[in-house]
């Protein structure tokens, strides 16, 4: 059971919070003017590493709020979490 | 506001189990369970530090809360500009989001709360959207409360986690609950959509049951 | 009936003699004590044998103590029900019945389910430090913690404090007595205000970020069986203990031969000689105290045979002293005796194992084996924690003991010493409660006496057999649960395997219910010589997962089951469903009306009934669990563009439109209706398994992709509560509800909704929407008028015999017309084009999905397309999920689809079978016939348009 610092309520359990995949994927400026191949990459492909990794939250049980966080897919450590918008933090 | 006959033909989501309530109490007097119904709750929206929200702060006479899952309070009585709407009773603030609040007030409030809320807004950015029947009020208080609740919810509910003044938005057993602390009794108003009202009535009184068979 | 095996005079034990408690195993009737385990009971009374072996059929008798044994498995039948669990761990109450299980277990379907009528709870608690096991170290430590004020949690296993501690003697410390001791800490832990100290009590399972869960058996509310407890710790202190390891050798398994330690505790805790005349056979230290306190308690011991060839002499000397022979640098080799050991093969081995000189022969019917001691590692192991083999202590010992959130103290750490453990969790303590933000020092490591430092043990897991070949040694056993032997490792290695983690699934040691916690590192020893390493270190451990002991499903539920299960969301109007006889339907958590037989009706009949009235005259709905999302701000009609295939933004003030949305991938997601309600504020309508999902999905994108729209969502689903008005006859019923309201099709036209005050006053939102076809009405009110509502509804509509209907209506009414239900027409791989809705998406904005449409798979003409089957005998009522095939096609596998059925009804109008179905292109076999094939037999159907019903729309404005 994870814990998970929501930006706003603080820790709480994983089971409070949906997950939303990589964060950092931007949708398409103009999806219209990328070829297929660039568009299926941004619809279906995602980055899969083990160590940190910047993934989206929601905190829905909660605030409803996403939020972005830094967790090592290794060891389930969360390095950091941050409101959208704000620069990924540098994370050892 | 409406006229009482009207009124009368409203019908809280736990009318029905009032008696069961009252009931649990005299098996388990150390927890007491009742609904309070219709209050009066609007959703607010507005940006933190906008001029729509001091005005809102004003037309309230309230400052709303900054801190997250914290509640501020004008007391019943107050003069305020809302000395009106307050003179029935406390209105309160609940933090639900950094930019979303909850209002609570006595029964009947909604109509002119959302109209002065809207107003106050101004057409800036916001919204106030009544709520007032999408979910019921449960209040749990006596010596056990904490401990009931501690069988079906994940926050820290100790009091140097969490006390008067506080509020969470979590589960409580499989249901998704406004949970707010009134007072250091403890007394907790529960908050829950009308649907789920049946399903959390029945965990509750099955968990004071067993409460009240605790040595 | 007198107790054989208790001793009389012994003192400092832990059973109280005052009081007799009464208990039946395998039919028999016997006595005991409070503070006896059954097993201890059992003992007392001369019953040493369990039920034989799983596979060998072997006898098999107590091995252990504790929550380790692989043997005496029991069925408690009172008084609560179990299926299985170790007599050790059973404590004795009055009136507890159990049997002995033997074979592999089979419930039997005549009774009972155990557990079924045994109720478990749940407590979530935060603590400051969790301390899991209270002896000596972890006595030590949490007593540290609790005085610092932090919120403590200690949690053990057993009914008594003080661990390993209560299976001594001699023991002191700071001048106490190990008993006294004991109290000292366990007052200091009940006074502290914050501490919690849970006893009978496992913890089964340690998750991320200091995540607890634990077993509690013997819970302070009468009614509960057990409860479990959900722990967040800021620090966990681990203090686990150790558990003794068997000896590998010829014939280990016979009832009789029981572990050095368990021994120990039985004579000391329990007062029971569990044997007359003992063998003691050990490659460490700790065994001696066991051969010297079966001594001291009048027993006989024939020897005490240490594989060690100089063991430290003031050990040797103190058990010649007391009478006994000492016998080094050997090993037992074998044993004899049917149901119970009567003797022991002794013979000298080298320094290598093997054996080296003349077999001895000892009598005995108690065999006492201390093969060393293996740190309870589980915990940490659960929570990610490596291992290393330590050569000194002869054990894997944590490689991390000590992180920021999380120590490992005493035996679970590898200090075998009293002293050094007592020290390490002082300091632990200390540590752990000044971490999470109550500084407090450890005092003065206390003066320890009686408990001299262990000397190094042999490391020595296998004493080989008499003949030479490893693949004969079919008696040798590793895993007395699983009966698994050398012969089954020497035969997963010769197949090729070298991985620990393949040998313990090949031979399924360590696979048993007690999870290999005496067989473990015995195997990891016994692979390691059969693989030639040098060192059992190189082989490395198996993975430790939760649970540490079995739990029940019934503990694991907790409250959540029978009617708590899984909440059940119900309307405002639920309780005249109920009280008119309606029959349910589980949409998601919501209980919805099906339909409602009269009486003597079956489902068919009710449906084609329900139907019929909504066609010809009026029929009402419960529509309250439909989503309901208020979505508010100037920039709403952009958001709502860009989220619905089709167009928002135009609609007027005051009508409402139909919209689908999708996904990124172009799939549909979610359709419904939304009205807008003014320039900047609309009401969303979502389906009603979907509203959450449909909610945070809004969020999702305003929040993190277009956090610059100015717009609101909130959520009102439970604010309103709507009523379904259809038919012909409903405009005459919306006109006497609503009396203010001109319903008439100019003045309210199709798709248009409007405010007005029922004739009771009630305020309501009326709009003309139609799920089927039929001229239709929602009235919307808030959802405490619900009631009253409907109640008005179904009186306005008494003179046109309103007839109220079901979800099951709702679906033939709206298949009729073709229109397709999200989630049971589509699967998450349909395009609206699919659909045939190609209708619903503009051409001229951009929306959520439209670039997936030009995508070449997305774009192609041959995918499954949503068409009707009329089946050609009338009479036919496919079934749902029906596959669908080619005529001519063979029903040999793999037999190509072309797709299959996804709605299915009897139709009153078309007084005939019906369906939906995802044919590949479907659109262009129009006209043609396809196959189901049921089973036996294969059912043709024609292809046919999806709209079934009134294609011109002629009824949507009624009479």
């Amino acid at each position: 059971m994870l814990l998970i610092e929501c930006p706003w309520c603080g820790g709480r359990d994983e089971t409070e919070f949906g997950y939303g995949g990589q964060a950092h994927v931007p949708y398409p400026e103009d999806p219209h003017a990328l070829t297929d191949a660039q568009w299926a990459e941004y619809v279906f492909i995602r980055d899969n590493p083990r160590g940190p990794y910047a993934e989206r939250w929601v905190h829905s049980a909660g605030c409803r709020r996403w939020f972005n966080a830094v967790r090592d897919t290794g060891t389930n450590d969360v390095k950091a979490t941050y409101p959208i918008g704000a620069r990924k933090p540098v994370t050892s | 506001m409406m006229v009482a006959e009207t009124a009368a033909l409203r019908r809280s989501p736990l009318a029905h189990r009032e008696a069961e309530f009252a009931e649990l109490g005299q098996l388990v007097p150390r927890v007491s369970l009742r609904e309070e119904p219709f209050l009066t709750q609007v959703n607010l929206r507005v940006h933190p530090g906008s001029p729509a929200l001091a005005r809102i702060e004003r037309e309230l006479g309230l400052t709303l809360p900054g801190r997250p899952n914290t509640v501020a309070r004008v007391a019943d009585g107050s003069s305020t500009a809302l000395g009106s709407l307050t003179a029935l009773g406390s209105l309160t603030a609940l933090w639900l989001g950094p930019d979303e609040w909850l209002i609570v007030a006595p029964d009947g409030l909604a109509a002119e709360l959302t109209e002065r809320l809207a107003a106050a807004l101004d057409g800036s950015l916001g919204s106030a959207v009544d709520v007032s029947a999408n979910r019921t009020t449960l209040l749990l208080a006596g010596a056990s409360a904490r401990a009931v609740l501690e069988s079906g919810c994940a926050v820290d509910l100790h009091p140097r986690a969490f006390g008067s003044g506080d509020c969470v938005q979590t589960m409580l057993a499989r249901a998704q609950v406004v949970l707010w602390q009134l007072d250091d009794r403890p007394s907790y108003r529960i908050l829950v959509r009308g649907s789920f009202a049946d399903y959390l009535a029945d965990w509750l009184s099955a968990t004071i049951r067993t409460e009240g068979k605790s040595r | 009936m007198i107790n054989t095996n208790r001793l009389s005079g012994a003192s400092g034990d832990r059973i109280d003699r005052t009081r007799i408690l009464r208990f039946t195993f395998d039919g028999t009737e016997y006595t005991g004590h409070p503070g006896d385990t059954l097993a201890s009971a059992l003992l007392a009374n001369g019953v040493l044998g369990y039920g034989p072996s799983i596979y060998a059929d072997r006898p098999r008798g107590v091995v252990s103590a504790g929550t380790e044994e692989p043997n005496a498995l029991v069925r408690l039948r009172a008084p609560q029900q179990a299926t299985m669990l170790p007599a050790t761990t059973v404590e004795l109450v009055d009136g507890l019945v159990a049997d002995s299980l033997s074979g592999i277990g089979r419930l039997d379907a005549s009774e009972r389910v155990p557990g079924a009528d045994t109720l478990c709870d749940k407590k979530y608690v935060h603590a400051d430090v969790v301390v899991i096991g209270a002896g000596p170290a972890g006595l030590a430590a949490a007593a540290v913690a609790a005085r610092s004020g932090a919120r403590v949690l200690v949690a053990e296993e057993r009914r008594e404090l003080g661990g390993a501690l209560l299976d001594a003697r001699a023991e002191q410390i700071d001048g106490a007595a190990a008993a006294d001791w004991i109290k000292q800490q366990g007052r200091q832990l009940l006074e502290a205000p914050e501490t919690r100290v849970l006893t009978s009590s496992t913890v089964v399972g340690y998750y991320d970020h200091n995540y607890l869960l634990i077993a509690q058996r013997n819970p302070d509310a009468s009614g509960i069986a057990q409860r479990l407890w959900h722990v967040r710790a800021k620090q966990v202190i681990i203090a686990t203990g150790a558990h003794e390891r068997p000896i590998v050798f010829a014939d280990n398994d016979r009832p009789g031969i029981m572990l050095a330690g368990a021994v120990r505790r039985y004579l000391n805790r329990f007062a029971v000689l569990p044997g007359r005349r003992a063998v003691v056979f050990t490659s460490s230290d700790s065994a001696y105290d066991t051969a010297l306190d079966l001594l001291a308690a009048g027993g006989e011991v024939s020897a005490l045979v240490d594989a060690r060839p100089e063991p430290p002499q003031v050990l040797v000397d103190s058990v010649r002293d007391a009478g006994a022979e000492v016998i080094t640098g050997s090993a037992v080799v074998g044993t004899h005796g049917a149901q119970r050991i009567t003797g022991v093969r002794v013979a000298p081995i080298d320094a290598d194992g093997a054996i080296t000189g003349a077999v001895r022969e000892l009598d005995c019917d108690l065999l006492a084996v201390g093969g060393g001691w293996s740190p309870v590692v589980h915990l940490y192991g659960q929570a990610g924690g490596q291992l290393r083999w330590d050569d000194c202590a002869a054990a894997f010992v944590p490689a991390e003991p000590v992180t920021a959130s999380r120590q490992v103290i005493g035996a679970a750490r590898g200090t075998f010493d009293l002293a050094g453990c007592v020290a390490q969790g002082q300091c632990a303590g200390a540590k752990a409660a000044t971490e999470a933000g109550y500084r407090v020092a450890a005092p003065a490591a206390p003066e320890v006496r009686g408990a001299p430092r262990p000397s190094r043990p042999r490391q020595l897991w296998l004493v080989p057999g008499e003949t030479a070949d490893p693949a004969d040694w079919t008696t040798h056993f590793v895993d007395l649960q699983r009966d698994a032997t050398v012969r089954d490792v020497w035969r997963a290695v010769g197949t090729g395997m070298v991985s620990v983690e393949h040998v313990k699934r090949y031979t399924t040691i360590s696979t048993g219910a007690d999870q290999g916690k005496t067989s473990g590192v015995n195997a990891i020893g016994v692979l390691a010589e059969a693989l030639g390493q040098a060192s059992i270190g190189d082989v490395g451990t198996t993975t430790f997962r939760p649970p540490y002991t079995p739990v029940t499903f019934s503990l694991l539920a907790g409250r959540d089951r029978a009617e708590l299960s899984d909440p059940v969301r119900t309307t405002p109007i639920h309780s005249w469903h109920v009280e008119h006889g309606a029959l349910f339907e589980n949409v998601g958590q919501w209980k919805r009306p099906w339909y409602y037989p009269l009486h003597g009706e079956d489902m068919e009949q009710a449906v084609l009934r329900e139907c019929r009235a909504a066609r010809t005259g009026v029929a009402m709905q419960d529509a309250s669990t439909l989503g309901k999302i208020e979505i508010v701000g100037p920039d709403a009609p952009e958001f709502l563009n860009r989220i619905y295939t089709n167009g928002f933004a135009k609609l007027a003030v005051g009508s409402a439109r139909y919209g689908l949305q999708c996904k990124a991938d172009g799939m549909v997601f979610d359709d419904g209706v939304s009205l807008r309600l003014a320039e900047d504020r609309y009401l969303m309508t979502t389906t009603t398994g979907n509203a959450a999902a449909v909610l945070d999905w809004l969020e999702e994108w305003l929040q993190t992709e277009w956090p610059d729209l100015a717009v609101h969502c909130t959520s009102v689903t439970e604010q309103w509560s709507t009523v379904a008005v259809v038919g012909p006859d409903s405009r005459d019923v919306i006109a006497r509800l609503a009396p203010d309201l001109d319903v008439s099709a100019a003045a309210f036209p199709f798709m248009a909704h409007r405010e007005t005050t029922l004739a009771s006053g009630i305020p309501a939102r009326i709009c003309r929407i139609s799920f089927s076809g039929e001229l239709a009405f929602e009235v919307n009110v808030a959802s405490w008028f619900g009631l009253a509502l409907w109640e008005q509804v179904y009186a306005a509509g008494a003179d046109y015999g309103i007839t109220p209907y079901g979800t099951e209506t709702m679906h033939v009414l709206r298949a009729e017309k073709g229109f397709p239900i999200v989630g049971q027409d589509t699967d998450g791989t349909v395009t609206p084009d699919d659909l045939g809705m190609g209708w619903a998406i503009a051409k001229h904005k951009d929306f959520i999905g439209k670039r997936s449409f030009a995508r070449p798979d997305t774009a192609r003409t041959n995918r499954k397309q949503l068409v009707g089957l009329l089946p050609l005998d009338p009479d036919e009522v496919l079934p749902e999920g029906a596959a669908l095939v080619e005529p001519p096609v063979q029903l040999n596998p793999p037999v190509p689809m072309l797709g299959h059925v996804t709605s299915s009804y009897r139709s009153a109008v078309l007084d005939r079978g019906f369906a939906l179905a995802l044919i590949e292109s479907g659109r262009a076999r129009i006209g043609e016939v396809v196959h189901a094939p049921l089973g036996e037999r294969t059912v043709p159907a024609r292809v046919t348009k999806p709209v079934f019903y009134d294609e011109e729309g002629n009824r949507r404005d009624g009479r």
